[in-house]
């Protein structure tokens, strides 16, 4: 198997602990990982992305190359669409919809999305509302995880064991709550695919 | 032994130099460079083995503390960003002029592309400045044992060796295999103590020595594990890939490279190889990181021979950090057809937090300075940086570290008044203090703010040098007490804030306010604990 991801949003939104997630569950899978972060400058609310690789066999660059990302996984919809010449023209994109609007220019809201839902697979929700209705706020990047957790290449229960691993020790009430993110950002996506 | 770990590149470099025996690291943050010490303080073993890890003020006092650490026998090491290189030179060239006595590794990531920097400067060249081997890691595994080999290498001349990282290196993460636990060093004096006085006579000497083992570096370079040749049958072109840079070429060959490839994470170059190569081929294309140094070297001045590509003749951008995608021309291969990029996405520039302490003192600032024809504010490095950008808009230098307060200083000799600087506190103390006393002995008429935000801000709050003692600092240094003032920066404060700038800028001389808040990110942790 092999499964090249983007992770990006805004500086702060968490979307290094979706990449500490999947990284988790890959090593114990015993599969091969390479992943580039954003530290420094760019996270004072500024754009953040990751570049996320695992793989069975040897990986070479800790980089993606233009139009071989299998997937997107976005914390906001401008953000998602930033990185677009890195999907393959068969990848997924999965993001949430609701804007973090931080400078003058933010685009129309309608374009985005329009433009999200042209591409040939993509998977848009609220995880901002999801969370909030079935955990915390602050779990919503554990929403979005579970919304692309069908598209990752490693079994969903593997991730979800994960999610025990990296948040146990932050007690079973944390865990409890990430797991409800995840199985709400789960089942929306597999409505998507069946559609 | 032999456990597996998900390691950035970063905290390969840390666990490989605490598994080597290390006995201190000495640092002053920088991207990305940071997380080497920040793993060193918080990892189990360096705490039981009582491991210097607490940060210093600045590169310079780093680079000479390790040096001192070497004398007495121990392994030290320096870790910064390549710009700290330029604070530390004058120490670092110098102690491969004394030489060392425990191994010592001068750690410098650079920052192709200036993800967060404000140039692309080469540290390989302070390397064959000062005439020291060289390691640039292609791996975090290769990172983590290289640590082991350069201490040994250090130990085995006497020399410093420096360790060149590059930004997806440091902030990359993969697994690592670790391997043995080396003990720590015993004290021990030197056994040529003579040579570590660098006075002219024992100077020539030390040079000559110097020189003398260049002829051994190379030989280290050509056995080299990490330097390796491999074959390919199509010799039309010839690939030396150097550092993480061989990762971008290998992606685009799965199945091998058809070219030769020298791969190159020891330095001084593998002579002996690359001449092998350039008979083999047709043509040289060299794929490095940063600047064209290797490039430069292997080609001379002469054009002649070998025709030898790179970014000095355009195959390879110029300037940024290599990528797979900006190699595939110079490989001969062509870019995939891809999304177009989407014309909606505008740039999210980062941007001072909401709440933020130098927001209050830019605000007060910017009023007070309208009601001045030509105010010029000299600013510096850090957080508050970001005042550069709207809406702020509030300053109009930033150059290195500390040259905030001398920039404002020689404009008020050229005449300019207003001349304000806006320093910030771990800056001030990092290398604004000398140049405070220079305005002080001459009077200048000048006026610093020193945002004091208790931390060092941008590279993710560390403990910032001069906290708790910043007016005693400029009293001992002989600013008048009267014109030390500090206020809180708080928009209820603001007019409070405003009469003491306008205040201090008419006064004739050197003045300076220290707007006082704790940082935002900080304060939250702080709540949290
Ligand atoms: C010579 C050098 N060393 C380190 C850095 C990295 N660096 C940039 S800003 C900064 C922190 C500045 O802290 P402070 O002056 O307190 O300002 P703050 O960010 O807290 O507002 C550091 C360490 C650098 N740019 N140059």
């Amino acid at each position: 198997m092999r499964t090249d991801i983007i992770l990006s949003g805004v500086g702060g939104q968490g979307i290094l602990s979706i990449a500490t997630i999947i990284g988790a569950a890959a090593i114990k899978e015993g599969l091969y990982i390479k992943q580039a972060e954003v530290h420094g400058m760019s996270q004072r609310g500024g754009d953040v992305q990751s570049n996320l690789r695992i793989s069975s066999e040897p990986i070479a660059s800790d980089l993606i190359p233009l139009g071989k990302a299998d997937l997107i996984i976005s914390l906001e919809p401008m953000e998602a669409l930033r990185y677009l010449p890195y999907l393959r023209k068969e990848g997924w994109l999965i993001t949430n919809t609701v804007p973090f609007v931080n400078i003058p220019n933010y685009p129309e809201e309608t374009g985005l999305m329009d433009r999200i839902h042209s591409l040939s697979h993509s998977v848009s929700i609220d995880v901002d509302s999801i969370a909030r209705s079935v955990a915390s706020p602050r779990a919503a990047n554990i929403v979005l995880l579970g919304a692309a957790s069908p598209f990752l290449g490693i079994e969903v229960e593997k991730i979800e064991e994960s999610i025990r691993t990296v948040f146990g020790r932050k007690g079973e009430a944390v865990v409890e709550m990430n797991q409800k993110a995840f199985r709400a950002g789960l089942e929306i996506a597999e409505q998507s695919i069946k559609k | 032994m032999g456990e597996k770990q998900l390691l950035l590149g970063d905290e390969a470099v840390a666990l490989g130099a605490i598994h080597a025996g290390l006995s201190g690291v000495y640092a002053y943050p920088g991207t990305p460079s940071t997380e080497i010490t920040e793993f060193i303080q918080n990892h189990p073993l360096a705490v039981e083995r009582k491991i210097h890890s607490n940060w210093s003020s600045n590169e310079k006092t780093a680079m000479e503390s390790a040096l001192g650490m070497s004398y007495m026998g121990k392994r030290a090491m320096v870790c910064m960003k390549h710009v700290g290189m330029n604070v530390a030179a004058d120490a670092f060239v110098n102690s491969a002029m004394t030489g060392t006595n425990g191994g010592l590794i001068v750690v410098v990531a650079d920052d192709p592309s200036m993800h967060s920097s404000q140039n692309e400067q080469d540290s390989r060249f302070y390397g064959k400045f000062a005439m020291i081997p060289i390691f640039e890691p292609s791996s975090q595994q290769e990172a983590y044992r290289m640590m082991a080999d350069a201490f040994d290498l250090s130990e085995r001349y006497k020399v410093p060796v420096l360790m060149r990282m590059v930004t997806r290196m440091a902030h990359s993460r993969a697994v690592v295999k670790t391997g043995t636990i080396r003990d720590m060093n015993p004290m021990s004096y030197p056994s040529n103590p003579g040579d570590w006085v660098l006075m002219p006579a024992v100077a020539r000497k030390r040079n000559v020595h110097l020189i003398t083992m260049q002829q051994d570096f190379l030989e280290e370079s050509e056995k080299s594990m990490y330097n390796k040749m491999e074959d390919g049958a199509d010799t039309s072109l010839g690939i030396i890939a150097c550092g993480i840079v061989y990762n971008y070429l290998m992606e685009h060959f799965k199945e091998g490279c058809p070219y030769p490839v020298l791969k190159v994470a020891q330095y001084p170059l593998p002579v002996k190889a690359i001449r092998q190569l350039a008979k083999r081929c047709d043509s040289l294309l060299v794929l490095e990181d940063g600047q064209p140094v290797v490039e430069e070297m292997i080609r001379g001045v002469l054009e002649q021979g070998i025709v030898v590509k790179g970014r000095l003749t355009g195959e390879v951008p110029r300037t940024g950090e290599l990528t797979p995608d900006n190699i595939v021309a110079a490989l001969g291969l062509k870019n995939e057809e891809v999304y177009p990029a989407c014309e909606l996405v505008v740039p999210r520039p980062p941007a001072l937090c909401q709440g933020c302490g130098h927001r209050d003192m830019y605000g007060a600032l910017n009023e007070v300075l309208r009601e001045y024809e030509n105010g010029r504010v000299f600013s510096d490095i850090g957080c508050y940086t970001l005042g550069f950008l709207p809406p702020y808009r509030a300053i109009h230098s930033v150059v290195d570290m500390g040259a905030s307060i001398t920039m404002a200083k020689g404009a008020a000799d050229a005449g300019q008044f207003p001349s304000v600087a806006v320093i910030g506190d771990s800056t001030f103390t990092h290398s604004g203090m000398t140049g405070l006393l220079d305005a002080v002995n001459e009077q200048s008429n000048i006026t610093i703010l020193i945002s004091d935000n208790l931390t060092t801000g941008m590279t993710g709050g560390q403990d910032s040098a001069g906290t708790g003692r910043l007016e005693s600092i400029c009293r001992g240094i002989g600013v008048k007490p009267e014109h030390i003032r500090v206020v809180v920066p708080l928009p209820k404060n603001m007019e409070e804030m405003k009469n003491m700038i306008r205040e201090e800028i008419n006064y004739q001389g050197v003045s300076v306010i220290i707007p006082r808040r704790e940082c935002i990110q900080t304060a939250r942790r702080h709540n949290k604990k």
